[in-house]
């Protein structure tokens, strides 16, 4: 059984999968796409996990994890971004904005499942 | 005299001969010497020209190797002994010299270019959908029918549009083949438009005149058209070709132009940039914020396409003090350094009264063939692609320093 995730995604056809993986995977899940009301979106839903795409209409993924970071409430949430390129700069990046774990897109449904268990502590649980 | 009589006197073949002829064989030493003298001609007469092109290039390269401490004392020696070396390494330094800047241009468009980044990440984002989706249709087990069609259905889209992303894309790279000529922003509509003209502006040309109906892709551009030729023509009136040729050919100071046509400083570098004389100008104008909003390109002096540009160049420090002109002679890196003397000048405005917001705006003219003996102030390009490691302005790493 997984916990609550929040999925601050913009292209409606990954959420849809990950929605349907997570969701068989025992998580609940809740979907976000917009960047400007990614915030409020966290703190209505207290998630026990974000999964923060870096490129959203509005705002950015960093913008959005650095304030996360920066409110008590949400500054240990674990997150994990979602990032298109894989370079070294977004890896660093990413890690400097204080994401828990990143995946580079494009990347696999077991790779979604395993980092989100291990974000919980919950390797080898499904 | 004929080829075979000299060969005879120089001790040397006929056909060896026609090769060091052809450029084909590099001579030094005793050889060149035997050849001066049947020739009757001084010695460096033979070995000018390509030979001391060659030797500059070899020296050039030996000093830019960081990896190995080669000879340097001994280049000439070296490519009279191993003209086939010498010119395989001129060669490789003109090619690596061509790749670095291939490199420059490239990467300056990778990190910068908003339409690259975006179309990446699309591409991406719907690689990863239909990766994800696909793995959810052969791989889970029992799914409800109605998500199997939801499923199929994301799938057809996304394949769809992927393809016509990555068709977009490719055409974006295809015709943007010619890095210098990408007409993405408006501001670089209008230098396009300006370069095809030669940045020759007939005094009295309306804006109406000028622009043509197709002239730009973007409504933003033609207005930012219209905006630099107004200026453009506030300049001619108050500084007349003739009258300001002559004037800045007697005395090129432009302060000393500034004052005699009673307009400031700024105005005198746009004016120059624009009124033609024997050699090329370069023209950068930016923006309180350090945007360059106009660009009039000089051989030897890249300027960064997006993104900020070198903090060092006197643009900027005409910036920190609106009012007081600069006069500097710098110096660009780069196998074969070029040095340029510019011009800079800020000004600070309340276009819209005294309660308005201050809007700054500096100017920065640059002309090559500074004063032989004139210091040098050591200039980049932009931090990212510039190989100056230790510099004390440096506000990011350069991938030069790891690629190269």
């Amino acid at each position: 059984m997984g916990g609550t995730v929040l999925l601050i995604e913009d292209e409606p056809n990954i959420m849809e999968a990950m929605r349907f993986i997570l969701s068989r995977d025992g998580w609940h899940v809740h979907c976000h796409s917009d960047g400007a009301t990614a915030l409020d979106a966290v703190r209505q839903r207290d998630p026990d996990v974000v999964v923060l795409d870096v490129m959203l209409p509005n705002r950015s993924g960093y913008d959005i994890l650095r304030d996360l970071r920066g409110d008590p409430a949400t500054a240990a949430l674990p997150v994990l971004m979602l990032t298109a390129r894989g370079q070294k700069r977004d890896r660093e990046m990413a890690e400097r904005h204080g994401a828990s774990l990143f995946m580079t897109k494009p990347f696999s449904n077991a790779e979604v499942l395993d980092s989100l268990r291990h974000l919980l502590g919950r390797e080898g649980a499904a | 005299m004929r080829q075979a009589d000299l060969a005879r006197q120089a001790g040397i073949s006929a056909s060896y001969l026609n090769l060091i002829e052809h450029n084909r064989r590099r001579i030094g030493g005793k050889l060149l010497n035997d050849i001066a003298r049947a020739l009757d001609v001084e010695p460096a007469a033979l070995s000018e020209g390509a030979a001391v092109d060659l030797i500059a290039t070899l020296r050039d390269t030996a000093e830019a190797s960081r990896a190995s401490e080669p000879e340097v004392d001994r280049v000439e020696e070296f490519a009279g002994r191993f003209p086939g070396w010498a010119r395989l390494i001129d060669t490789q330094a003109r090619r690596i010299e061509a790749l670095e800047r291939s490199v420059e241009a490239l990467s300056d468009r990778l990190t910068h270019d908003p339409f690259l980044q975006t179309s990446l990440h699309e591409v991406l984002s719907k690689v990863t959908a239909i990766r994800s989706t696909a793995a959810i249709l052969t791989e889970a087990a029992g799914i409800d029918p109605e998500w199997q069609a939801r499923f199929h259905r994301n799938l057809h889209e996304d394949s769809r549009s992927l393809a016509e992303s990555s068709r977009a894309l490719v055409a974006y790279l295809d015709t943007t083949a010619d890095v210098d000529r990408t007409r993405l922003a408006p501001h670089e509509e209008v230098e396009a438009w300006l370069d095809d003209l030669g940045w020759r502006l007939p005094d009295g040309a309306s804006a109406d005149d000028m622009l043509s109906e197709n002239a730009f892709g973007s409504r933003a551009g033609r207005l930012l058209a219209q905006h630099w030729l107004g200026r453009f023509a506030t300049d001619a009136a108050a500084m007349p070709h003739e009258l300001y040729a002559e004037a800045r050919a007697a005395s090129p100071d432009p302060a000393a132009l500034a004052r005699r046509f009673g307009v400031d400083v700024a105005a005198v570098l746009r004016r120059w940039a624009l009124v033609p004389d024997e050699t090329s100008s370069g023209l950068v104008i930016c923006d309180g914020s350090g945007t360059m909003t106009l660009r009039k390109a000089i051989d030897g002096f890249p300027m960064p396409r997006f993104g900020a540009a070198c903090p060092l160049w006197p643009l900027y420090r005409a910036l920190a003090g609106p009012g007081v002109p600069i006069r500097s002679v710098v110096e660009h890196p780069g196998r074969r350094p070029q040095r340029f003397l510019t011009f800079a000048s800020a000004a600070a405005s309340r276009p819209a009264g005294f309660d308005g917001p201050v809007v700054h705006e500096a100017t920065l003219l640059i002309l090559p063939d500074p004063p032989p003996d004139a210091p040098a102030e050591p200039i980049g390009t932009s931090c990212r692609i510039c190989p100056r490691e230790a510099c004390v302005a440096r506000r990011e790493p350069s991938i030069l320093l790891d690629v190269l």
